[in-house]
């Protein structure tokens, strides 16, 4: 049985002047147990839209989503989300942002704060522990972020363009600190990128959508051995067949 | 190479610290300059043109009726009565205005019920509740303090209002994906420290037009004591010096407050802001 199930999702926003907008039309998709799935698409395809139906936060138009065969209703610690945009709660300390979850869910202080230099490890940002947000850059911000999801250790991660904000070596980093995070916790991940290589480095299986309305254009399974090597053939090779099938998917006439 | 560059750093050290010690030297003294001609000034103006005790007391005058009236030692009742009043007041702004302002702001149906009648009430100026403070409290320290009460009360309202209504949405769902979910924890732990600048400027307001509101309420319904009460005593007895000294003192005592509302709020409740602007 698959982990996580989305069956038939659409979702419709209605506009002011009765206008709408599908933002997602008739999505299926089965997701395993541990899978780490890359979404790719154009911007507005529904990417965010999806992954906020998974997470509780958006009701879909039609359709439905259940997790271990549980349908999704409202938001669960269960499904921890990293979001487009900072998140941070600028009224806390790195640390505490981090522990928010575990604080929530009534923790003993002594193991929020063991979790917290775990997760602030992970992350490399032991010497900020207790700097606000304002203190740290962009791509500091996005680290705790993440930071803060994993330390709530949910079954299902959900990140929306984590890394969009961090330059090309810290990506790189956080690339390869993510899928250690993912091999050691076995967790599912669902992953928006808008980089090809980043899904092809990253994902198991890349779902690749298409604009108004947001379809699933192409699934593509990546067999490659980790740790995947950027610059080798075979990289190159997924590379350049997964940007060409997006190049299709945007053509009208696929659809 | 390595040591001029060290030579020429400590050049700029010490520029640094020149332009530190000017900068801290104008920021001190030209207070105390301006300060200090305004008073030169006014005793000028006072002495030799007006010539005229009850249409202008000096600097001289106002400070030897200040003298006069440390040593009558009614001036620490004075003030104490004032803060009771205030404290009533201000207080009970608080106790019902950030309850009342958060309620309104989180909850759609307490916004609609309550709205129309809260923006009927808060033109009526304070002064207007007078009569009825005395109706109903009697000539107490509770009347006065009621006036500043409604002083107080809309801003304190209004702003915590706002605060909780312009929460970020994005804190809140981040809030319920972590596992926050009731309405109660999201209110203590997302909107309330969100909405907490916003707060603490309504309450920063809500003390300043409260302190406005001393002076009358004490006129109409104060005892004997209070700062604004002996202002007008001392009107009615046409000593204008005490009228001065106890203006200043009502000045002064209202800056103090806020001098040390706005260092705790700046210093320990807000420190996350320090890098926004305000
Ligand atoms: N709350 C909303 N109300 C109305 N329309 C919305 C709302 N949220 C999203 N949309 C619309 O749904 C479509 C999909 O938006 P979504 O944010 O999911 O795109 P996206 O794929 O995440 O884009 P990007 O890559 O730029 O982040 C867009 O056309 C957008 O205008
Ligand atoms: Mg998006």
């Amino acid at each position: 049985m698959s982990k996580l199930s989305i069956d038939r999702v659409s979702k419709v926003f209605a506009k002011k002047q009765g206008e709408v907008v599908v933002a997602l039309d008739d999505i299926s998709l089965e997701i395993e147990d541990s899978e780490f799935v890359c979404f790719v698409g154009p911007s507005g395809c529904g990417k965010t839209t999806l992954l906020r139906i998974i997470a509780g936060l958006e009701t879909a138009t039609s359709g439905e989503v259940s997790l271990m065969g549980a349908p999704i209703r409202g938001p669960d610690p269960k499904r921890g989300m990293v979001f487009q945009e900072y998140s941070l709660f600028p009224w806390r300390t790195v640390k505490n942002n981090i522990t928010f979850g575990l604080e929530m869910r009534g923790m003993p202080k002594a193991d929020q704060d063991s979790a917290a230099e775990t997760y602030l490890a992970m992350v490399g940002l032991e010497q900020f522990r207790e700097a606000y947000p304002y203190e740290l850059s962009g791509g500091m911000r996005q680290r705790v972020a993440i930071a803060r999801a994993l330390a709530n250790e949910p079954e299902v991660l959900l990140m929306d363009e984590p890394f969009g904000a961090l330059d090309a070596q810290t990506r790189n980093a956080m690339q390869r600190e993510l899928l250690e995070i993912w091999e050691k916790t076995q967790k599912t991940i669902l992953f928006v990128t808008h980089s090809v290589d980043e899904a092809v480095f990253l994902a198991d299986r890349i779902v690749i959508l298409s604009p108004r309305p947001g379809r699933i254009c192409d699934t593509i399974r990546v067999d490659l051995p980790r740790p995947r090597e950027r610059t080798g053939p075979e990289f190159a090779n997924v590379r350049r067949y997964v940007l060409g099938l997006m190049d299709s998917c945007r053509l009208p006439s696929k659809i | 190479m390595r040591h001029r560059t060290r030579v020429q750093g400590k050049g700029r050290d010490n520029r640094l610290m020149d332009a530190t010690r000017t900068h801290l030297l104008r920021n001190r003294l030209l207070p105390v300059v301006s300060i200090a001609a305004v008073a030169i000034v006014w005793q000028l103006v006072a002495q030799f043109i007006v010539q005229n005790k009850n249409l202008l007391p000096s600097v001289t005058d106002v400070l030897g009726a200040f003298l006069v009236l440390l040593e009558s030692g009614r001036l620490a009742s004075d003030f104490s009565t004032s803060l009771t009043h205030f404290g009533i007041g201000v207080g009970a702004a608080l106790l019902l205005g950030i309850p009342l302002g958060m309620a309104m702001g989180w909850f759609r149906d307490m916004d609609t019920a309550a709205n129309p009648i809260i923006e009927i009430l808060r033109p009526v100026p304070p002064l207007a509740w007078i009569p009825f403070a005395i109706i109903w409290f009697g000539l107490t320290p509770v009347a006065a303090g009621f006036i500043v009460f409604v002083g107080a009360f809309f801003p304190v309202l209004v702003n915590t209002y706002a605060g909780f209504k312009g929460v970020p949405r994005l804190f809140v769902e981040a809030a319920r994906v972590l596992g926050c979910t009731s309405p109660g924890r999201l209110i203590r732990h997302v909107a309330l420290p969100a909405a907490m600048p916003s707060i603490a400027t309504g309450i920063r307001i809500g003390m300043g037009v409260g302190w406005m509101c001393l002076v009358a309420a004490e006129f109409f319904v104060g005892g004997r004591y209070g700062l604004g009460k002996q202002l007008w005593v001392s009107y009615s007895l046409q000593q204008m010096s005490n009228v001065v000294v106890y203006m200043l003192l009502l000045g002064i005592l209202g800056l103090a407050m806020d001098v040390v509302f706005r260092w705790y709020v700046d210093g320990k409740l807000l420190k996350w802001r320090t890098g926004e602007v305000a």
